[in-house]
C-alpha cells in the first residue's frame, strides 16, 4: 500500500503523533487515523433529566396553543344524504337518484351555535368513497387535461375514453364522477353569496389545467357518473373539477365547495338549499355538508394538541421518574466496580 | 583461469561442513517404484526437450500460476452469477422484470434503478479486487530465472514461460519457481541447503542432495547436453513424497524426495542449483497445497441472510394479508362502487367475476409494492463500508512497521467485521511469534547459574505489587479494614522478599528495571545479534577469577567445538559471523566468541580456536583434531564431537537435551546436577531453550577400540546400518562429566508477550499450530506465558506413525482413551482456578483429526485455555481450522507468516472503531425499511387494498440511494464506541464481540419492534393530523400528494435522527451525512416541485405552494420525529442508566472524569476487567502474586501457632492479669 510519504517519514522518526500537514492534508491524514475532533454526548442523568424536562417544557405549551387554536375553528356538520330523499322513496334510494323525473331539491336548517369569522369555508364531505382507489385514480389524463384534443393517448382514461368514437375531455372516471350536488345558504330574507373563485390550487389552475381546453363531448354517454360541465368554459376556470381531481388520500374525505364571506353569528340559522343530485347511495357512502371556520392551523383538529400535551406530559412524568430512580438507586459515575458486576452478569 | 580456480576453492569450502558426516546410502522408498507408469504415476518429463512437452502426449500446464477469480470473458456471467446468488437481489431482479407490466405499482425506473446502482457498485467493487490480484500473480509471474536457451548459454527467463523440462540455474537466496529435480548444485558433493518456511513453517535448513550420476555436471556448458526422462508420479500436494526415476544414459535411477526442490521454498547457502522443471504451474505441490479460497461470508453475513429471509417471509405474509382481503373487498363491496365502472373492462386485476385470479394478481402485486422492507441497497451499503474500513485500515500509521516500511494490507474486505468477533486465534510460530533468531540468555556453569537469577514473572508481580501497595496505602486512611492492612504488609514484606537478589535496593517499581543493570537487559535490544547476556563475573574475560576455572574453560569449549558451523567473515572488525544449520549453534558460536573462545576456522579434520590463556592473559591459537562428529537427531536428542589436542589428549564433547545427558553421567561428572537441574528447570518456565553440556576425556586405546567398531559399522550397508551406527555411539557417550546448561532464547517478536497478554484478557483462546517439534513449541508456549508451570498439561502423542489398518484401528483407540482420560480430569479439576493445556503432536493429530476421534478430541481441545500442536503440515492447519470452526460455530483467526509482524495484529482487532456496530448497522437497514415498507402496507388498509401507492416514486427511488444511505455508512467507517487507547486499557472489552450482543436475535427482534412501532406512530399521526379538515388557513384539505409528502418527510427525520441516536462519536462528516441527508430531501421537494407538471406530476409546487408555508406541516414532523423516536430513546436511557455496558462507563468516566485518568479508579478497573484471564502475562503473574501471598500467610499462621502454641506465651494468657 502506498502509504502517504511524507507523513510516514514524519511518524517514524518522532513519537506517534499527528505529523505536521498543512491544512487540508492534515485533515486527510485525520480522517484516515480517525483522529477526527469528534464530540462524543454521553447520556449522564443530568442530560437525560433535562432532556426530557426540556421536550415536556416546551411540548406542553405548544400542545395547548395547538389546541387552543383548534378549539377556537367553528365547525358545523350536517348529513344530509338521508334526509334529503322523500319518505316515499325511503326503501328506494336508488330508484329515487337515478329518476331523473324527480325534483332532488332539499332544504336543510343550520343552527350556527356559535359567531362565526369570515371566511367561512363550505366543504362537502364524502364518506366510504375511495377516490384513492388504484383504478379510479390512473383513469386520468393529464396531458389532455393541459393541452386538450391535441393530445390523444388517452389510453390510461379506460373505461371514459371515448365515447361514441370521439374521444372526451376531460377523459377518465375522475372527471366523468364529477361531484354535483349544489348549495344555496339563506340567512333570514336573504342569500348569502358563497364565492366560488379561488377553491382550487393555483399551480392546479396555471400548470396543470389548460386555459385553452374546454370540454367536449363530456357525459354524452348512456352512463352518467356525475356532474356536468359549461362546455363554454375552459378547463383552467371550471373549479369544481379542479378540486374534484385532486384525489383525495383517504376513503373519508372533505373538499371545499366555496366560501361564505360575511361573519355569521351565534344562534343564526341558516337556510340551505341543495340539489341532493350525486349517488352515494348505490355504495352506501355518506354526504356531508360542513361550515367551517379557520386557524392558522387550518380546519378544526384537536389531535396535534392532544399529541403534543400527551408527549409534553409523558416527558415530564417519565422525567420525574428517573429523578426518583436516580436518588433512590443512585449510582456513581465511573468510580463503580461495575465491571465486575458487568461480567458476572453476562455469566 | 584464476576466476575458476576460486570457485573451485569456495566449493570446497563451502562443502566441508559435510564431508565429515557420516554418509547416508540414499533410502528411497524403492517400494513404491513398481507403481511407476500405472494411474496416478504416469507422469513422463523429458528433460531439456520443453519442445516435446508442447504437444500431447506430454503436455503440461504452463508455469503460470492465477489466483484471480475472473478472467476478461468470465468477468461479467460468473460475477452477475454472484450478485444474484443473494436472495434479495434475485428478487429485485424479479421485480423490475415484472415491473414493465401492468402489475408493478410503480413505474419501471424506480425499481430498475437502484438495481443497477446497488448491482454496479458490487460489481465494481469485484473487478477491483481481482485486479489487484490479477496485479500481483503478474508480479509472481515475472520474476526471471536463468534457463538454458540452447548451445551451453542461460538467460533470464519469466517464471511464467518456464513449462516442464526446462533446465534452469537457481542462485542463493532465490526461491524456486516450480518443483525441480535437483541435478547439481555449487557443492562438490551435489548438496544443497533449502529452506522450507514458506511450505512448512520449519525453520533449520534442510539438506538437498542429487543424485550421483547427475552430480558432475555443474557447469553450464555440460548441462546443455543432459539428455534424461524422468518418470514420476502425477501432481499431487504431498509434500513429503516423491516417487520416480530418471533414466539417464541407458540407467535407470531412483528418485527421493531428497533431489526434489518445491516451489515456495528457498535456496540457502548454496551459491546455486541446476534443475529441471518436473511439476509447472498449477502441478506444483505447493499450489496443489494451497486450498483455493472459497468467497469467505462473515458470519454477521449469513445471519444477515437470516434477516432477509426474515423479512421476506414477513414481506409474504403482509403480500398475503393484502391480496386476500383485496379479493374480498373485490367480490363483496367494490362492484357497487360505481364510480370504478368495474363491469366495463375486462382489467384482470379489478375483474369482480374472478377474484381469484385478481387476489393472485394483487399478491404479486403486493410482493413489489412492499419490496420496500426489503433493504435493497443493505448489500451494497455494506460492502462500501467494508472497502472503506479496509482502507482506513491499511492507512493506519498504528499498524505501521517501521523496519520494513510497509504498512498493514487487507488482502479482502469481506471479513472485517469478523476482527471483532473472533475468538479462538490459530497462530503460526515461526516468524509470527518468533522472529526465527536465537539468543544466547544464561548459562549455568559448574551449579552457578549466570545472567539475572530473576524470572521475569517474579519480577513483574513484584512490580504489579508494588503499585498495588501504594494505592492500597493511600486508600487506608479511608477505609482502615484490618484486610488492607494486611494486604499492604503483605506487598511490601514480599518485595523485600523479592527484591532480595536486587542489589538497586527497593524502589519504585518502574524506576526498577533502569537501576539495576542485570535486569535492565530485559526488554532491550541486545547490541551484538545472537548474544543478550549480562553478567560481570563472566563478561569482559572475568570468568578467569571465577573458582571452578577448569569446569568454565570446558564449558566454553563444548560452546565452540561441538557445532557444525562455519566461520563467515565479518567485515572490518575481529569478530567473525557464523552460519549453522540451526540458529541455535549460531548463538552459542557468538556467545563463546564473546567470552574469548572464537571458533576461527575449519578445515577437513581440524577446528581451531582462538582461546583466552587464563594464566597468561594472552590469546592463543589452538588446533583440535576433529575425529568423529556424531550427528543430532530427533531421536538422540544429542551431538557429541571426538577432538584431539595437540598435546594428544581425547576428548568428547556432548550436548543435549538435559535428560539425555543426566542419564549419562559417570558417577564422579553428577556434582552439580542438582543445581544445574534446578537452573534448567527455572529457564525453560521462561521459555528458553535449553541444552545441557558435558565433557569426558577419553583413553586412547579405549577410542581405538571403539573407533574400530564406529568404523564397522559405518560401513555397514543395509537397514541396520542405523541401530548399528546408534549403538556404537552409545558406547562413548557415557560416562560423561556435567559442565552445566545454557539457555538460548527463540526471540519473539516484538510486543508478542504484551500483545498475546492483551488477547487472553480479552477473552480469546489461542492455538499455537507449528511444524516445529515439541519441546520447541512448548518452550515458545512458556515465554508467550501462554503455558505455566501451575497448568495441567495434556499430552497427546502416540509413537510411530500408522501404516496397516490395524494400527489405524488401535491408535485410534490408544487416542481416544488418552482423551478420555484427559477429560476426567478436567471434570474432576474443574474449578476455575487451573487452566488446562494441550499439546499434540503431529502424528497424533493425523488420527485425532479423522471421523471416529474428532469430536471428543475437539470438546477436549475447546475447554483448554491453550492448545499446542506441532509437527503440523499445512492441510492438517487447514483442516484443523476448518474443524474447529464448524464444531465451535465460533469466529476464528488463522495468523500466519503472510502478516508477519505480531505488533500489526495487535492493533488490528481495536485499532479501528469497529467493534460492536457491525450488526447495528444491518439492524439499521431492517428498521429504517420496515419504517417505510409499512407505511405503504397501512396505506393499503385504507384503499381497499388495490395496490395504490401513498408516495411519489422517486421518493422511493432516492430512499435508499440518497436520502438515508450516507449516514449509516459513516455510522459503519467511523463509529467508535470508545477510543482505540481505551481499548487497549481495557481489552476485555473485547469480549462484547464474540458474544454479539449487537447482533443476537432478541436485539433483531427489537429492532423489528422499533421499526414497526415508528412507523405505526408515523402513520397514524399523520393520517389522523390531516384528517378531513383543512390543514392551512386558507382552507384547503390535503391530498393524496400533501398526505404522502408530510408523512415521508416524517420518515426522513425519523430515520436519520435514529442513527444520530446511535452514534456515539460525532464527527463533523456524521454531522454533515446526517443532516445533509434531511436537508437534500428538501431541496428534492423543491427542484422536482420547480420541474414542470409532466415530470413532477403529484410533487408539482408541493413544498412551495402547500406545504411548507403551512404550520401544521412542521408541528406534525416535530411531534411525530419525537413520539416515534421516543421508545428507542427510553430503552438507551434505561439501559445507560441502570443497566450499563462496559463501553457504557467507560464513556462515563472518560467524559466525567477527564482530569483523573490514571488515578487509582481507573487502575481498579483496569485490574477488575481482566480478573477472569487465564492465560497470558499478567495471569501468571496474578497467579504468582497469589502464591506468594498464600506463602506469607502460611509463614505467618505458622509463627503464630508456634507463638501461641509455646508454653510462655500458654501461661501468659492464662495468667490473671491478661483478664
Amino acid at each position: 500500500m502506498d502509504v502517504d510519504g511524507e507523513g510516514v517519514s514524519a511518524v517514524a522518526t518522532g513519537d506517534r503523533t499527528i505529523p505536521m500537514h498543512p491544512g487540508r492534508h492534515e485533515a486527510f491524514h485525520q480522517f484516515t487515523q480517525q483522529k477526527l475532533p469528534a464530540c462524543k454526548p454521553v447520556l449522564t442523568p443530568a442530560w437525560v433529566i433535562s432532556i426530557f424536562l426540556l421536550m415536556g417544557t416546551i411540548f406542553i405549551p405548544i400542545g395547548l396553543v395547538t389546541l387552543h387554536a383548534s378549539q377556537s375553528v367553528v365547525e358545523v356538520v350536517d348529513r344530509y344524504d338521508i334526509e334529503c330523499i322523500p319518505e316515499a322513496f325511503k326503501s328506494n334510494k336508488l330508484g329515487y337518484i337515478k329518476d331523473s323525473s324527480i325534483p332532488k331539491n332539499c332544504s336543510r336548517f343550520l343552527k350556527v351555535y356559535k359567531r362565526m369569522k369570515a371566511p367561512i369555508y363550505i366543504y362537502y364531505q364524502l364518506d366510504n368513497y375511495y377516490q384513492n382507489h388504484r383504478r379510479y385514480v390512473k383513469s386520468r389524463n393529464d396531458q389532455q387535461l393541459l393541452h386538450g384534443l391535441k393530445y390523444n393517448g388517452t389510453s390510461s382514461c379506460k373505461p371514459e375514453q371515448t365515447n361514441n368514437g370521439l374521444p372526451i375531455v376531460p377523459c377518465g372516471l375522475i372527471a366523468w364522477s364529477l361531484f354535483n350536488d349544489t348549495y344555496e345558504f339563506i340567512r333570514g330574507a336573504s342569500e348569502l353569496t358563497v364565492n366560488r373563485k379561488n377553491i382550487a390550487w393555483k399551480s392546479d389552475r396555471d400548470h396543470k389545467f389548460g386555459k385553452h381546453v374546454y370540454p367536449f363531448n363530456f357525459q354524452n354517454g348512456t352512463l352518467i357518473g356525475g356532474g356536468m360541465l359549461d362546455p363554454r368554459i375552459h378547463l383552467s376556470d371550471q373549479e369544481d373539477l379542479i378540486v374534484w381531481m385532486r384525489t383525495a388520500a383517504l376513503p373519508t374525505f372533505r373538499k371545499l365547495y366555496g366560501r361564505i364571506e360575511e361573519d355569521l353569528n351565534a344562534d343564526d340559522v341558516i337556510v340551505v338549499n341543495l340539489m341532493n343530485n350525486y349517488n352515494t347511495y348505490s355504495f352506501g357512502g355518506k354526504k356531508k355538508l360542513v361550515l367551517s371556520t379557520s386557524s392558522w392551523l387550518g380546519g378544526k383538529n384537536d389531535f396535534l394538541g392532544v399529541a403534543y400535551i400527551s408527549v409534553g406530559s409523558s416527558c415530564i412524568f417519565v422525567c420525574f421518574v428517573f429523578i426518583l430512580l436516580h436518588m433512590k438507586n443512585r449510582r456513581p459515575y465511573g468510580g463503580h466496580n461495575l465491571f465486575v458486576l458487568e461480567q458476572e452478569r453476562h455469566l | 583461469m584464476p576466476e575458476s580456480s576460486r570457485r573451485t576453492k569456495g566449493k570446497i569450502r563451502w562443502s566441508k561442513l559435510y564431508t565429515f558426516t557420516c554418509l547416508r546410502p540414499s533410502t528411497a522408498d524403492f517400494v513404491h517404484q513398481e507403481h511407476l507408469g500405472q494411474p496416478g504415476f504416469s507422469r513422463v518429463v523429458l528433460c531439456n526437450e520443453t519442445q516435446l512437452h508442447k504437444t500431447k502426449p506430454h503436455k503440461y500446464p504452463s508455469n503460470y500460476v492465477s489466483t484471480t477469480k475472473y478472467n476478461v470473458v468470465t468477468f461479467l456471467p460468473q460475477s452477475l452469477f454472484e450478485q444474484f446468488r443473494r436472495v434479495a437481489n434475485l428478487y429485485f431482479l424479479l421485480a423490475a422484470v415484472l415491473s414493465v407490466t401492468s402489475l408493478a405499482p410503480f413505474s419501471p425506473i424506480s425499481l430498475v434503478a437502484p438495481l443497477v446502482f446497488v448491482i454496479g457498485i458490487s460489481m465494481l467493487k469485484e473487478a477491483v479486487e481481482d485486479w489487484h490480484r490479477f496485479l500481483q500473480d503478474l508480479n509472481v509471474n515475472s520474476r526471471t530465472v536463468k534457463a538454458r536457451v540452447g548451445n551451453g548459454r542461460f538467460a533470464d527467463k519469466k517464471w511464467r514461460e518456464l513449462s516442464v523440462g526446462d533446465v534452469i540455474k537457481v542462485h542463493k537466496n532465490e526461491y524456486f519457481p516450480s518443483d525441480l529435480l535437483f541435478l547439481s548444485s555449487s557443492y562438490e558433493d551435489g548438496i544443497c541447503y533449502v529452506e522450507t518456511m514458506n511450505l512448512d513453517g520449519e525453520t533449520n535448513l534442510k539438506v538437498k542432495r542429487c543424485l550421483e550420476a547427475t552430480l558432475g555436471m555443474n557447469e553450464d556448458e555440460e548441462l546443455s547436453k543432459f539428455k534424461g526422462t524422468v518418470r514420476c508420479e502425477d501432481p499431487n500436494p504431498n509434500l513429503y513424497t516423491f516417487v520416480g526415476n530418471l533414466e539417464f544414459e541407458n540407467e535407470s535411477y531412483a528418485l527421493c524426495p531428497a533431489q526434489v526442490l518445491l516451489r515456495d521454498s528457498k535456496l540457502r547457502n548454496t551459491d546455486y542449483i541446476y534443475g529441471v522443471v518436473v511439476f509447472s504451474g498449477p502441478d506444483t505441490k505447493a499450489v496443489q497445497n494451497s486450498t483455493r479460497s472459497p468467497s469467505k461470508r462473515s458470519r454477521i453475513e449469513k445471519k444477515m441472510d437470516r434477516v432477509i429471509y426474515l423479512l421476506f417471509s414477513f414481506l409474504f405474509l403482509i403480500s398475503l394479508v393484502t391480496a386476500i382481503a383485496s379479493a374480498f373487498f373485490l367480490k363483496y363491496e367494490m362492484l357497487e362502487w360505481s364510480y370504478l365502472r368495474l363491469q366495463d373492462d375486462d382489467n384482470p386485476l379489478f375483474n369482480p367475476s374472478k377474484p381469484k385470479v385478481s387476489g393472485l394478481l394483487h399478491f404479486a402485486r403486493a410482493l413489489i409494492l412492499y419490496g420496500y422492507l426489503i433493504p435493497i441497497s443493505l448489500y451494497v451499503s455494506i460492502e462500501v463500508v467494508k472497502v472503506l474500513q479496509t482502507m482506513l485500515i491499511n492507512k493506519d500509521i498504528e499498524m505501521y512497521d517501521e523496519v520494513t516500511c510497509k504498512s498493514v494490507r487487507a488482502r479482502t474486505s469481506n471479513l472485517n467485521e469478523e476482527l471483532g468477533q473472533v475468538e479462538i486465534i490459530l497462530s503460526d510460530k515461526t516468524g509470527t511469534l518468533t522472529r526465527n533468531e536465537m539468543e544466547f540468555r544464561k548459562c549455568s556453569i559448574a551449579g552457578i547459574s549466570y545472567g539475572g537469577d530473576m524470572k521475569e514473572v517474579d519480577l513483574a508481580a513484584s512490580r504489579r505489587m508494588n503499585t498495588c501497595a501504594e494505592t492500597c496505602r493511600s486508600s487506608i486512611d479511608e477505609s482502615n479494614t484490618s484486610q488492607s492492612f494486611e494486604f499492604s504488609e503483605l506487598s511490601e514484606a514480599d518485595i523485600m522478599v523479592t527484591e532480595k537478589a536486587i542489589p538497586g535496593g527497593r524502589e519504585d517499581g518502574e524506576n526498577l528495571s533502569t537501576e539495576n543493570p542485570e535486569i535492565s537487559t530485559v526488554g532491550k535490544e541486545s547490541v551484538i545479534k545472537g548474544f543478550n547476556f549480562r553478567d560481570d563475573r563472566l563478561m569482559n574475560n572475568r570468568w578467569i577469577h571465577r573458582s571452578n576455572l577448569y569446569d568454565v574453560i570446558m564449558f566454553f569449549r563444548v560452546m565452540a567445538l561441538c557445532h557444525t558451523g562455519i566461520p563467515v567473515e565479518a567485515n572490518q572488525t575481529d569478530k567473525l559471523k557464523y552460519e549453522a544449520e540451526s540458529p541455535e549453534e549460531v548463538a552459542f558460536l557468538v556467545a563463546s566468541q564473546e567470552f574469548a573462545f572464537q571458533f576461527f576456522r575449519r578445515t577437513q579434520s581440524v577446528m581451531v580456536l582462538k582461546e583466552l590463556d587464563p594464566s597468561s592473559g594472552k590469546v592463543v591459537e589452538r588446533e583440535y583434531k576433529i575425529l568423529h562428529l556424531l550427528e543430532f537427531s530427533s531421536s538422540r536428542k544429542r551431538m557429541s564431537v571426538i577432538v584431539r589436542n595437540k598435546g594428544g589428549q581425547i576428548f568428547l564433547f556432548c550436548k543435549g537435551a538435559d535428560s539425555i545427558i543426566f542419564d549419562r553421567l559417570a558417577e564422579n561428572g553428577k556434582s552439580y546436577q542438582d543445581s544445574t537441574a534446578l537452573h534448567l528447570s527455572n529457564y525453560a518456565e521462561d521459555g528458553f531453550r535449553t541444552l545441557a553440556f558435558a565433557y569426558r576425556i577419553i583413553e586412547s586405546a579405549e577410542y581405538e577400540h571403539w573407533n574400530s567398531i564406529f568404523s564397522q559399522a559405518k560401513t555397514t550397508i543395509g537397514p541396520e546400518r542405523d541401530e548399528l551406527l546408534d549403538k556404537a555411539s552409545e558406547m562413548i557417550e557415557k560416562d560423561l562429566i556435567l559442565l552445566g546448561a545454557a539457555a538460548v532464547e527463540d526471540k519473539l517478536q516484538k510486543g508478542v508477550p504484551e500483545c498475546i497478554d492483551k488477547l487472553a484478557q480479552a477473552g480469546l483462546k489461542i492455538w499455537l499450530l507449528t511444524g516445529d517439534k515439541k519441546e520447541t513449541a512448548v518452550n515458545i508456549g512458556f515465554s508467550c506465558s501462554l503455558l505455566q508451570q501451575d497448568m495441567k498439561q495434556f499430552h497427546l502423542c502416540l509413537s510411530k506413525e500408522a501404516e496397516t489398518k490395524i494400527q489405524v484401528k488401535a491408535m485410534k483407540e490408544d487416542l481416544l482413551y488418552q482423551i478420555e482420560s484427559s477429560y476426567q480430569v478436567m471434570c474432576e479439576e474443574c474449578n476455575k482456578d487451573s487452566p488446562f493445556a494441550m499439546v499434540v503432536d503431529g502424528k497424533a493429530l493425523e488420527v485425532a483429526l479423522t471421523d471416529g476421534v474428532k469430536n471428543q478430541f475437539l470438546q477436549l481441545a475447546v475447554n483448554c485455555a491453550f492448545v499446542i500442536c506441532c509437527r503440523v503440515s499445512p492441510k492438517q492447519k487447514a483442516l484443523i481450522t476448518r474443524l474447529v470452526k464448524e464444531y465451535t460455530g465460533k469466529t476464528t483467526l488463522a495468523i500466519g507468516d503472510g502478516a508477519n509482524d505480531v505488533g500489526m495484529i495487535q492493533e488490528a482487532h481495536i485499532g479501528i472503531g469497529i467493534s460492536g456496530m457491525e450488526g447495528m448497522q444491518i439492524l439499521y437497514f431492517v428498521y429504517k425499511n420496515i419504517v417505510l415498507g409499512l407505511t405503504l402496507f397501512y396505506y393499503e388498509c385504507y384503499t381497499s387494498f388495490c395496490g395504490e401507492v401513498l408516495y411519489d416514486d422517486w421518493y422511493l427511488v432516492l430512499f435508499n440511494v440518497i436520502l438515508t444511505s450516507l449516514p449509516v455508512i459513516s455510522l459503519g467507517v467511523l463509529e467508535q464506541d470508545v477510543s482505540s487507547e481505551i481499548c487497549l486499557q481495557f481489552p476485555s472489552l473485547y469480549k462484547q464481540g464474540p458474544k454479539n450482543i449487537s447482533f443476537a436475535w432478541k436485539r433483531i427482534i427489537g429492532w423489528i419492534l422499533n421499526g414497526v412501532v415508528a412507523s405505526l406512530i408515523i402513520f397514524l399521526a399523520n393520517i389522523y393530523i390531516l384528517s378531513s379538515a383543512a390543514f392551512r388557513q386558507q382552507g384547503e384539505v390535503a391530498d393524496v400528494a400533501h398526505l404522502g409528502g408530510i408523512t415521508f418527510t416524517c420518515i426522513i427525520w425519523t430515520v436519520n435522527c435514529q442513527i444520530a441516536l446511535l452514534v456515539s462519536h460525532f464527527t463533523l462528516i456524521q454531522h454533515l451525512f446526517i443532516w445533509g441527508s434531511i436537508l437534500s430531501w428538501y431541496i428534492f421537494l423543491l427542484v422536482y416541485g420547480a420541474l414542470p407538471p409532466a415530470y413532477s406530476k403529484k410533487g408539482f409546487h408541493l413544498f412551495m405552494e402547500a406545504i411548507g408555508s403551512a404550520p401544521v406541516y412542521w408541528m406534525i414532523t416535530l411531534i411525530v420525529t419525537v413520539a416515534s423516536l421516543l421508545p428507542y430513546f427510553m430503552h438507551i436511557v434505561i439501559q445507560r442508566l441502570f443497566y450499563p455496558l462496559d463501553d457504557h462507563i467507560l464513556q462515563e468516566m472518560k467524559y466525567c472524569k477527564k482530569e483523573s485518568i490514571n488515578n487509582q479508579v481507573w487502575q481498579r478497573e483496569q485490574s477488575n476487567s481482566r480478573k477472569s484471564t487465564l492465560i497470558g502475562l499478567s495471569a501468571r503473574v496474578d497467579a504468582r502474586i497469589q502464591y506468594l501471598k498464600e506463602h506469607l500467610h502460611q509463614r505467618k499462621k505458622s509463627i503464630y501457632r508456634s507463638v501461641t502454641s509455646s508454653p510462655i506465651y500458654k501461661s501468659l494468657t492464662s495468667s490473671p492479669l491478661f483478664q
